[in-house]
């Protein structure tokens, strides 16, 4: 109704300046926010890029001292370890809900009854906090009140659930809490991709005899090969950002066996004093993303580009 | 005759041995989901029963098992008068200010990107695409490497501390997210309806009310949606640059778990784990449906 009003409406007479004027009032909309977001971008890593180089402590310094902070930084166990667990986090908590994200979206697949009600129920965690999720799940990690006590009580007196508390699997802790957050979001992408795929293909699969599994691993998830690397690179970034779970969850504990650099970007920068280094940890984070989002926007360019061409 | 009764038996035996193989998958496959579903539910409900539960009875039985007891104490303690690091005044504060930085912040970004996307996709000019790119580089930008800057600027400004500060970040923040939503959105409507509304003489802005805005919910939803659960639950920056009763619900709920005294008084805070959930979650019953079709639709490309 309102498109029709405007088609037939008859357009006043422009006046030079007004057209004019006009035509700047889009770049003056968009100018502020863009310059916003390109200073935020830029003169905001540039700046902690040069807080980084110069010797700060508790207030930032601009005397340069070259690469000293990232020397010191290498040279900490502590940041080794929380490296070290970026990647054992990233690789498992990437793996984990990509394959209980299939699995469900799978099952759903299969003309369950009550869609909805299955979907809301595996999705409801990604619209809850990862500081909840963490505090929630170390009660049920925690061995006196939680998963073993409960077990115990059951009857089976030796059982031994103690994950978060134990130095050498408290990082699996943090593992199985992220991929139960996290694994919906997968599950609702991948059955979005599963629903895309063309229903031709895969009725003529099934005329041919295929069976489901067949058709699922040949048919469908072949298809939708874009959709696991987008789930991935999304999950990517959560992983090297992760710092609420792990400050809810574990605190960086037991001892310091599930530090992380986010942990220890704030650990630095906030309870230490010792800015210059925080900033190094900060720019080795963006590093670690950049090492995954660099290759991968280029991916995309070039199969845009692959596709432009053959449309 | 006997062959055609042979073929029919044999039919009949190959449909029941279908049948039944059918049975068992639908068994499996039913059997798995009620499992994953409650792996998922459970965390929810220890926590929804434990703020009924006595502390006591939890403290004898744990904290997954039936409830015995019933109050609504922990609630009331939990939102007005359980002490946080010295002030006694429950969650309440925390939770207003959760929804005065998240409900403008939300606002603000979302209207920005509706108007950039709409620039960007419908009005773009030399350069544009480029522009779009370096903004889309915000997406990806960890909030650590900004914390010095924002400390630099939010103290300058006088805003350290508030929750006007946190406002400033998230919308500088989600800005990037926002455009990219509707921007990947906008570029689907046909330029010709724009370019119709142009020869009848429509401006900017009346295209924008008249052709854009009418088709946006879907798109709107999602940015909302997306936005709102984002900053509400949001941590690093409410416990940097905030403290004490200045502080986010997220923040508060970390310092009040963690204000352990002797006896972890579970029944309270599982009422504030729900009071700092709750919001977000309605939001997500409401509209989760919208949020994951939009997301699919468009906003994930």
């Amino acid at each position: 109704m309102s498109n029709h009003d405007l088609i037939l409406s008859v357009p006043a007479p422009a006046r030079p300046w007004r057209e004019r004027l006009g035509s700047a009032v889009p770049l003056l909309v968009l100018g502020p926010s863009l310059v916003a977001s390109l200073v935020y971008v830029f003169v905001f890593t540039g700046w902690t890029l040069y807080i980084s180089l110069s010797n700060s402590s508790l207030l930032p310094s601009y005397d340069f001292v070259g690469l000293e902070n990232y020397a010191s930084l290498w040279a900490n166990r502590r940041w080794n370890i929380a490296y070290n667990n970026l990647f054992l986090f990233s690789g498992f908590y990437i793996v984990g809900s990509m394959a209980v994200g299939l699995l469900l979206a799978i099952l759903i697949d299969q003309r369950v009854r009550g869609e909805a009600v299955w979907r809301t129920i595996f999705l409801y965690p990604l619209a809850v906090s990862f500081i909840v999720t963490g505090t929630v799940w170390s009660w049920l990690y925690n061995p006196t009140d939680g998963i073993q006590a409960m077990v115990r009580g059951l009857g089976w007196t030796n059982f031994s659930f103690a994950l978060a508390s134990d130095r050498h699997h408290a990082i699996y802790a943090v593992i199985i809490t992220g991929v139960w957050q996290s694994s919906g979001f997968a599950m609702a992408l991948f059955l979005a991709g599963l629903r895309s795929v063309d229903s031709d293909l895969v009725k003529a699969a099934q005329i041919d005899g295929a069976s489901t599994f067949r058709i699922y691993r040949k048919v469908l998830l072949p298809t939708i090969a874009p959709i696991f690397l987008a789930v991935a690179v999304i999950q990517i970034q959560f992983a090297i950002k992760t710092f609420d779970l792990v400050a809810a969850l574990t605190k960086g504990g037991p001892g310091i066996s599930t530090t992380f650099p986010a942990i220890y970007v704030y650990d630095l920068m906030f309870q230490r004093g010792q800015i210059g280094e925080g900033a190094a940890a900060a720019i080795m984070m963006l590093a670690a993303l950049a090492v995954v989002l660099v290759p991968y926007s280029f991916w995309v360019v070039w199969r845009r580009r692959k596709e432009a061409g053959h449309g | 005759m006997v062959d055609a009764a042979l073929d029919r038996s044999l039919d009949h035996r190959a449909a029941t041995v279908t049948a039944r193989r059918h049975l068992l998958t639908r068994l499996v496959i039913y059997g798995l989901l009620v499992v994953f579903a409650a792996i998922y539910l459970v965390p929810l409900l220890v926590v929804v029963l434990n703020s009924f539960r006595d502390q006591q009875e939890i403290a004898r039985n744990g904290l997954i098992s039936l409830p015995r007891s019933f109050r609504l104490e922990a609630w009331s303690q939990a939102w007005s008068t359980y002490c946080i690091g010295g002030t006694c005044e429950g969650m309440q504060r925390n939770f207003y200010n959760s929804l005065k930085m998240t409900i403008p912040a939300t606002i603000i970004s979302t209207t920005v990107g509706a108007m950039n996307g709409y620039i960007l996709s419908k009005w773009r000019f030399k350069g544009s695409e480029a522009l779009f790119t370096l903004m889309l580089l915000g997406v990806f930008i960890p909030g650590q490497i900004s914390l010095m800057p924002w400390a630099f600027i939010l103290g300058n400004l006088g805003l350290s501390n508030s929750t006007y500060g946190l406002i400033v970040i998230h919308v500088i923040q989600g800005i990037s997210f926002t455009t990219l939503f509707c921007r990947n959105y906008y570029v689907s409507i046909p330029d010709d309806l724009i370019k119709a509304a142009r020869i009848d003489g429509a401006g900017f802005w009346r295209i924008f009310r008249k052709i854009i805005l009418p088709l946006s919910s879907p798109i709107l939803i999602v940015t909302v949606i997306w936005q709102f659960t984002g900053i509400w639950n949001e941590y690093l920056f409410g416990v940097v640059f905030t403290s004490g009763q200045q502080q986010p619900i997220t923040a508060a709920l970390v310092a009040l778990t963690a204000s352990g005294t002797n006896v972890r008084a579970y029944d309270v805070m599982s009422a504030a784990v729900l009071i700092g959930a709750l919001p977000p979650l309605l939001i997500y019953l409401f509209g989760g449906k919208y949020f994951v079709r939009g997301l699919t639709q468009g906003a994930i490309k």
